[in-house]
């Protein structure tokens, strides 16, 4: 094991150490919930960076697969069936789902990507809104209670926030195996030239069908979260708006960056918790901080402040950032 | 046989409306290459400012008629300046652009929800255009058959424009083949800005004429971008006849569907976006694939 791998492994094991102490050292139940919070959004995050960052493919839809899973556990828990069944029906439903929008949207890449996932993410937002009978439309289906699972109720604020580290730290172990493999080598290759990695025989479809597959995984997973931390779903959730937030949170972070998203989940977070705690604004806030981010620090925080400090470092010049993710001309 | 003629004239008339929307939708895009993610929100700002010269500026209270080219004028304006404040600074990056028009569709949502509450306000039909024209047992509205004329009228003048003129030939050519067009001499980021105004003030214009069929609330703006998403999607991009097909098109979807599936009408709505997309990917006259 060599240095830089035995400090990044202890790094890793600290900071699971220290999310796992959180709960235990602030005591406030509004904290707590608040980092779940952040857990829960960093999963949906790092699911939507796989396309964003690692397939060059920015969604606008992501809120739809996210509301599929999270409608689907309100439905049968309301409906009376276990929780077992409800998770699994609903990452399943999740993945039907991201079958259909990756079958439908793959058709191109570029900005007419981002048209055809906005289009399928307001459907289904249409559909929960209009659909009275199915979703109770704008009253939203609220869930009678979190699972126990292995006997161990989650009802308490930090109860829930281990169970949601213990789901994080699947998300991003899996993330994080999955890009540094093969496939992810692929992916990013899919990206960045996919004529020349259709030349040399990779099949970019499949590749990026895949990776859309697995986004929809760990969005479906944040979804299942979402409507056990809230116990309660309602068209607001799927709406263009969230599509956007998470959208945003994987820019600010640092698209393509393993990290970067939850950081960004941190950051929208807590503006979003400080600022509707002063200001009703919330929306304008998101829209201020979405075009500054992008005029400014195009490449999000985490890779941004790594080139800013290393510039200040090494005395160079401010090199010129952009978005990180250019997905190659359609085949 | 009544209900199914006024479903047709009210299919037609909002057929009419989303033309005026999406025509200028489909002419940025073709130009630009970028879907203007502003655009309900200039639908809206149309509407709101129209709504606010009608009840009276300094004492001043405007006819419906010049409100609406009025308030066309402020939002092809305030399309123009974000064209060459904030889009101009992201020339070349697409996406930036995308998003950056996502960010502000999001603050002028909020700013119209504080300039002029959350309360939907109504807007009064045109005085003279009150009333019904009988046709045997059918009634129809005045109002929506001259929303059908304003439509065609402003596809004939645009197809004129677009046709005839020499500015017309200098989009067409942008839409065609940017780079060309630049090396023969167009000044195309000239032409982007005049585009983008000209869109913007189209779409805020539908805004207020919309108003007394659709009335103005916040969240209106999410209502009509998807729309004009699907029409373009629909029609092809930077054509049209295509914008002027897919927007009846729609129309007629939007409205059966509302008045025969109520819960489903959003769904189907889409359903011929899907199948455009799968069958005929260019849409149905555009010269782009998508």
């Amino acid at each position: 094991m060599s240095n830089v791998t035995f400090a990044r492994s202890l790094a890793a094991l600290i900071a699971v150490v220290a999310l796992a102490a959180l709960p235990y050292a602030i005591k406030e139940v509004y904290y707590v919930n608040i980092a779940s919070q952040i857990l829960l959004y960093a999963i949906f995050a790092l699911g939507l960076n796989i396309l964003v960052g690692y397939a060059g493919l920015v969604s606008l839809g992501h809120a739809g697969l996210f509301g599929i899973a999270a409608y689907v556990v309100a439905y049968l828990l309301v409906a009376g069936h276990g929780h077992v069944l409800a998770i699994v029906a609903a990452l399943a439903a999740g993945l039907v789902a991201t079958a259909g929008f990756a079958a439908l949207s793959l058709r191109s890449t570029g900005i007419i990507f981002i048209m055809i996932t906005l289009a399928l993410g307001e459907i289904i937002w249409g559909l929960a809104y209009r659909w009275i009978s199915l979703t109770n439309g704008d009253n939203g289906i609220t869930v009678p209670a979190r699972p126990t699972p292995f006997g161990i109720a989650l009802g308490s604020a930090r109860a829930f926030y281990v169970a949601t580290l213990i789901v994080f730290l699947i998300a991003i172990v899996a993330a994080g195996i999955f890009v540094r493999s093969p496939f992810g080598a692929a992916l990013r290759g899919t990206r960045d030239q996919p004529r020349r990695m259709n030349a040399l025989g990779y099949h970019v479809w499949m590749i990026r069908f895949w990776a859309f597959i697995f986004s929809g995984l760990l969005t479906a997973m944040a979804g299942v979260l979402f409507v056990y931390y809230n116990q309660f779903i309602s068209p607001q959730a799927l709406a263009l708006t969230a599509s956007a937030e998470s959208l945003l949170m994987v820019i600010s972070g640092g698209a393509g960056t393993l990290f970067g998203p939850v950081v960004g989940a941190a950051l929208v977070v807590i503006v979003k918790n400080v600022v509707s705690a002063y200001v009703e604004r919330w929306n304008f806030m998101l829209g201020a901080i979405f075009v500054a981010i992008v005029v400014f620090m195009p490449e999000g925080l985490v890779p941004g402040v790594v080139r800013l400090t290393r510039s200040i470092w090494r005395g160079r010049a401010r090199t010129k950032a952009s978005l990180p993710m250019t997905a190659g001309p359609r085949q | 046989m009544t209900f199914w003629l006024l479903l047709t004239v009210n299919s037609v008339t909002f057929g009419g409306l989303l033309f005026l929307l999406s025509a200028g939708f489909s002419l940025i895009f073709g130009l630009m290459r970028i879907p203007n993610l502003t655009h309900g929100s200039m639908f809206m700002l149309g509407a709101y400012f129209g709504t606010t010269l009608l009840s009276g500026v300094l004492g001043v209270r405007f006819s419906f008629w010049l409100a609406a080219i009025v308030c066309a004028i402020q939002v092809a304006i305030l399309g123009a300046l974000m064209e060459r404040l904030l889009l101009r600074r992201l020339a070349g990056q697409q996406l930036a652009q995308v998003l950056v028009t996502l960010g502000v569709s999001f603050m002028v949502a909020d700013l119209c929800l504080m300039g002029w509450g959350g309360d939907p306000i109504s807007v009064a039909t045109p005085p003279g255009l009150n009333g019904f024209i009988r046709l045997g047992a059918a009634v129809f509205p005045l109002y929506r058959l001259a929303v059908i004329a304003i439509a065609v009228i402003f596809a004939l003048a645009l197809w004129l424009m677009l046709e005839r003129t020499r500015l017309g030939a200098m989009i067409r050519a942008g839409v065609d083949d940017p780079q060309m067009a630049r090396v023969v001499g167009i000044r195309v980021s000239q032409l982007f800005t005049i585009v983008f105004a000209l869109g913007a003030g189209l779409a805020g214009f539908a805004g207020l004429i919309g108003g007394p069929i659709l009335s103005v609330y916040p969240g209106i703006d999410q209502d009509m971008l998807p729309l004009a998403l699907v029409v373009v999607i629909l029609g092809g991009t930077g054509s049209l006849l295509g914008s002027f097909v897919g927007s009846i098109l729609i129309g007629f979807i939007y409205n059966f569907g509302q008045a025969l599936l109520p819960e489903l009408a959003y769904f189907i709505l889409f359903l011929p976006m899907v199948l455009v997309l799968v069958l005929r990917p260019q849409g149905l006259f555009g010269g782009q694939v998508l």
